[in-house]
């Protein structure tokens, strides 16, 4: 197989932007405490690979658990809210109101609860991703056609029957879109709360090396924290894929 | 098998209340073919709603095998313009979707899943579609799209087919070529077909009995049996009565039309 402009663009960009960086670091000789270049932030990667690798595990264990509560909770609520348009008008303005908090601000009373530890990374990782999921799982059921729906109920089909038929693969695309999206804010949550307080995961690691001027290994953590979200986001993407492939018909086919 | 007596609807709308319908009467036999024509906007899809039972009138009597409409009749298939097939499902899986919904067929439905799929298959035959069953509804063009959703209106074998418009999407050619497909169904099976079109051909060449709606709020204006000899072919389009018929139910129309 050939490969066309289009494929090699992702990687050539990525390693044009480290190229960019180190020649700028050495060009402006900017000092590694201001802004380490990639060769120092690799340096260090080498050097911490361990600790590194064990709290990006700690990381992605508490941002998968978080999420996967997400996941549970958002598709409960989101076909409650999507089966009956008084709850849905009930609930909006609650769920709005709750997404507006910025969840920086909750995770201190998470750690007043729960104490320093992993809990409040997987409870931030949850509230901070479970709001896509409803909103999207509720309007997938919320649009389906109403022909479509005629059709059903001229057949005599209940509530339950269109939910199932027609509702709950109708919000398929919608859901795994919501995937992928949230599995990316659940990481960020996680983050978040390990910064504040946490004893472990690669934003505890991050503000230690911080404290300590590590410049270089508070970088690497960054790129640790980049590569498992690419990662992450990439997993749920091909997931999407593979669940929901009628959602990508192609433009060439003869449909109409 | 079909009685609506002075049946009025009206419902509110966003600048006060709408009367869709007023004191409309329509009879239509078991096995008989009915259209209905008449200017855009005059109800006719609302009256199709009534009669399966999907809303009640405001006044007057909807009747349905002698039992008046109290909610969904369950006996009726429906197709619409959109063919509103599911793009999760195959084409043989559309099909099959009422047969999972309508008594007494869905509590048999996984026992006898082979005996269904072949009698589906038999249903997309007729229609031209037996090779395609195994494809997706978005890798098909609007007219097969539309074959296999006069298949899953059918597949249950309803008493009554709705049609609301369902050719209206088609170029010309697709849509006369349809007009056999139905027409060679309802042959076939002997169902009571309700067809809602604003095309007179469609209606001329296909019904036994068309009915003329007026402009909102609509009613029927005029009644008229359609006589020439079936089988019909699409060459009854052409002969001087047959564009006669279409003349004057066109005239009509006009009438109505200018009326409101």
């Amino acid at each position: 197989m050939k490969l066309s402009a289009e494929d090699i663009a992702p990687v050539a960009f990525t390693v044009g932007l480290f190229v960019i960086w180190e020649a700028a670091c050495r060009l402006f000789r900017i000092d590694t405490f201001i802004l380490p270049a990639p060769t120092d932030i690799f340096a260090a990667m080498g050097k911490y690979w361990w600790p590194l690798l064990k709290n990006s595990f700690v990381t992605l264990w508490t941002t998968m658990a978080g999420f996967t509560i997400a996941v549970v909770f958002g598709i409960a609520l989101g076909m409650v809210v999507g089966w009956s348009r008084t709850i849905y008008r009930g609930l909006y303005p609650v769920m709005i109101g709750f997404n507006s908090v910025p969840k920086v601000a909750v995770v201190p009373i998470l750690i007043m609860w729960f104490g320093i530890g992993e809990i409040p990374a997987i409870l931030t990782a949850f509230l901070i991703s479970f709001f896509p999921i409803v909103v999207n799982v509720a309007t997938g059921l919320a649009t389906t056609e109403p022909e479509l729906e005629d059709v059903l109920r001229a057949l005599g089909a209940s509530k339950l029957d269109i939910m199932r038929k027609v509702g709950i693969p109708r919000t398929g695309p919608y859901l795994f879109g919501a995937l992928k999206v949230g599995i990316t804010l659940a990481f960020v949550g996680a983050v978040v709360s390990e910064t504040i307080g946490a004893n472990a995961g690669v934003g505890h690691l991050m503000v230690q090396a911080g404290s300590n001027f590590q410049m270089p290994l508070v970088f690497a953590g960054l790129v640790a924290l980049a590569v498992e979200g690419i990662l992450m986001y990439a997993i749920f993407a091909a997931f999407e894929r593979r669940m929901v492939a009628w959602a990508f018909r192609s433009s060439t086919g003869a449909g109409g | 098998m079909i009685a609506l007596d002075n049946v009025t609807l009206t419902y509110p709308g966003r600048t006060g209340p709408v009367t869709a319908l007023a004191g409309t009467t329509l009879h239509v036999r078991r096995g008989e073919f009915a259209a209905v024509v008449g200017p855009s906007g005059c109800g006719k899809s609302t009256l199709m709603k009534l009669v399966t039972g999907l809303i009640r009138p405001t006044s007057g009597t909807v009747a349905v095998e002698g039992k008046p409409v109290t909610g969904p009749v369950k006996l009726a298939g429906m197709a619409f313009q959109n063919a509103n097939l599911l793009p999760w499902r195959t084409v043989l899986a559309n099909v099959m979707l009422p047969l999972e919904i309508v008594p007494p067929y869905r509590q048999r439905f996984s026992r006898d899943k082979a005996a269904f799929q072949d009698k589906a298959m038999a249903l997309l035959n007729v229609v031209g579609l037996g090779a395609f069953a195994d494809r997706f509804p978005w890798e098909m063009s609007g007219g097969m799209q539309q074959r296999a959703s006069l298949c899953r209106a059918l597949i249950h074998e309803p008493a009554l087919l709705m049609l609301d418009e369902p050719f209206a999407a088609l170029d010309a050619f697709t849509r006369e070529e349809l007009w056999c497909v139905l027409r060679d169904l309802w042959q076939k099976l002997g169902f009571t077909v309700i067809l809602v079109t604003h095309d007179l051909r469609e209606a001329g060449f296909l019904a036994d009995t068309i009915h003329v709606m007026s402009a909102r709020p609509g009613r029927i204006v005029e009644t008229r049996a359609v006589d020439f000899a079936r089988p019909r072919d699409l060459d009854v389009c052409y002969t001087p009565d047959f564009t006669q018929l279409v003349h004057e139910l066109r005239g009509r129309i006009a009438e109505a039309r200018q009326a409101a």
